[in-house]
């Protein structure tokens, strides 16, 4: 140290002593994360709800013509897998976008700089993503039950699966984004885990050869597929609904605690 | 850890043997950085690009964890709990790019909200920030579409947000036309006459440097190469004055003033500014001041010395800090 420095002055405050202020309670936290990004995609959302809904619609209706006479397993999986889909473009796909530009501009600074959790940033920004997609999702199901003719009366399943299969969706979008070194390939990484959930979530997984249908269960959001399959059924295995639910749901908590340590990770560059 | 045990409340910041190098670069970012900062300071870090001043601010808000060394806030160690600096700093980066699509109410009501204020206090404290520095007009548009002054205006807005203790502020002011600059200042000061706010303000603006700073520290190379009061500092070099000339047109060829004054001169077209020793400055200057060489001048001006001959005089190696 040079021979200029000095002892610095007496502050403006005499003796007074900082307190620490708490931490953001993590509600309060989420709220306010929610609250900026619905903000600031409020403009992009409906767009990009109407292509994701047409987008599933377009394909239930397709998939009409080609299966028909397979009987109601194969309608179901099929309305199942594109509700799943809007999801999974909007959660999976642009979420991974997302946090990819957040982590090369160093804008996660921003969030790291708050008395905030890394999970709360993460499931805030998931929450916000996978809220809009929310209304495409039920119309999605709507319109695909009533082409295919399957039951109604256990179409509720399609909320919670919904729910879940966006915090997964979410999760796995944030984790890809945050992990990917660059933004490009965080791009291309949430755009090949849409097709992976669109092509092994919409074909049925009786039509898959053994080996992928061993990769699929590991797919995020498959086995929320499956669950609303299996609801749109008659005779509805409720143990396997619940337990399907109840794996997505650990998934989901699993990928959005991952997405956390690597947010933190990647702040620390 | 308790909240006020043992804390010595009038040190903002106790720095100590901090450290920083990223792989594959051929010197330290920081290195042996010391500082101690009192509480309610206006306390800068000077230096050009590439000193080392962003990553020191970085490690002072606990977004990079040093290689070595420490740093406590307010007798808080940060490698004991880095959730500190959260708690205590507001830090300004230099780039919000999370905040950019954002319309500036909404940026700063959420800045709010995410250092604990609840929603409508948040938006009483977006409002009365958006009055103090003038954002109403553009209070409603998000911040893509502003210039760049406006938004780094708005980003001030976004930091002052839910009054921290502590304010840590990178090139607050780049871009902002003179007026939201002096809006900008007072509302820093403001924040410290009146609660006790201790700002830490990057800035490679020697001027803002000398009017707003109660201390700076000089980087350069990721070292701090002095550390006083802006009035002290120069006193350090107040044996020599700043001759900054501009030529007519080419200068007169052979003349021995001109032959000097060329050997030490930094040239910017016809533009030479040099440090001079006083009594050697006075000689210089009579010469100058006598045909041949006042013709071929256009203009000459004599200052003291800056906050920047300080730093050239301490060895500082580049020579881009801002005067403007």
């Amino acid at each position: 140290m040079n021979e200029l420095r000095t002892e610095p002055r007496q502050g403006a405050t005499g003796n007074r002593i900082a307190v620490l202020p708490p931490r953001t309670p993590l509600p309060r936290a989420v709220a306010a994360v929610v609250a900026g990004q619905l903000g600031r995609v409020r403009v992009a959302a409906v767009p990009l709800l109407f292509v994701a809904t047409l987008q599933s619609l377009g394909i239930a209706v397709l998939l009409r013509g080609v299966v028909h006479g397979r009987g109601t397993a194969t309608g179901a999986s099929i309305v199942a897998g594109t509700t799943v889909l809007v999801v999974a473009f909007v959660a999976l796909n642009l979420l991974s976008q997302r946090f990819g530009l957040l982590r090369s501009t160093r804008a996660l600074d921003y969030y790291a700089a708050m008395p905030i959790s890394a999970t709360a940033v993460v499931l805030g920004t998931a929450a916000a993503y996978a809220s809009f997609t929310l209304p495409g999702a039920v119309v999605t199901a709507v319109v695909g039950t009533a082409v295919y003719g399957l039951p109604f009366a256990q179409l509720w399943v399609v909320l919670p699966a919904v729910l879940l299969a966006a915090v997964v969706l979410a999760g796995t979008g944030a984790v890809l984004g945050l992990a990917m070194p660059r933004p490009e390939l965080a791009t291309v990484a949430g755009q090949l885990g849409m097709t992976a959930v669109l092509f092994l979530g919409i074909v049925p997984p009786s039509h898959l050869p053994e080996l992928i249908r061993a990769v699929r269960v590991a797919v995020p959001g498959t086995l929320a597929v499956d669950a609303i399959a299996d609801a749109l059924r008659p005779g509805t295995p409720w143990g396997d609904v619940v337990l399907r639910l109840a794996i997505t749901a650990g998934y989901g908590v699993l990928m959005l605690g991952l997405a956390g340590r690597l947010l933190r990770r990647a702040v620390n560059r | 850890m308790s909240d006020a045990g043992g804390v010595d409340g009038t040190t903002a910041y106790r720095v100590r043997g901090l450290e920083k190098s990223y792989r594959g670069a051929s010197v330290p970012a920081v290195s042996g950085v010391d500082l101690d900062i009192a509480a309610g300071e206006v306390f800068g870090l000077l230096g050009p690009n590439g000193a080392g001043k962003t990553t020191l601010v970085r490690q002072l808000v606990g977004l990079s964890v040093p290689d070595a060394g420490s740093v406590a806030i307010f007798g808080h160690d940060l490698s004991a709990d880095r959730s500190v600096a959260a708690r205590l700093v507001a830090y300004l980066a230099q780039d919000e790019a999370a905040l950019a699509e954002l319309p500036v109410r909404l940026a700063v009501e959420t800045s709010a909200r995410l250092r604990g204020t609840r929603r409508r206090e948040a938006a009483r404290h977006a409002t009365g920030l958006i009055d103090e520095l003038g954002l109403g007009p553009i209070a409603d548009q998000p911040m893509v579409r502003l210039s760049g002054g406006q938004r780094r205006l708005a980003c001030v807005a976004s930091a002052l947000a839910a009054d921290r203790p502590v304010l840590v502020l990178d090139e607050p002011t780049t871009g902002l036309d003179p007026v939201a600059r002096r809006s900008v200042w007072a509302a820093v000061r403001r924040r410290r006459d009146d609660h006790g706010v201790t700002v830490i303000l990057v800035t490679h603006n020697v001027l803002e440097a000398e009017s707003v700073l109660d201390r700076v520290a000089v980087l350069d190379a990721g070292r701090v190469i002095a550390c006083d009061t802006p009035v002290r500092l120069k006193a350090a070099v107040d044996d020599s004055v700043r001759i900054q000339l501009v030529w007519r047109h080419d200068p007169p060829h052979g003349d021995p003033a001109v032959m000097a004054l060329a050997r030490d001169a930094t040239r910017d077209g016809r533009r030479w500014t040099a440090r001079l020793e006083r009594a050697e400055a006075r000689d210089v200057l009579a010469r100058m001041t006598r045909p041949p060489l006042i013709d071929a001048l256009d203009d000459f001006t004599v200052s003291t010395p800056t906050l920047e001959d300080v730093y050239l005089a301490l060895g500082g190696r580049a020579d881009d800090l801002e005067h403007r």
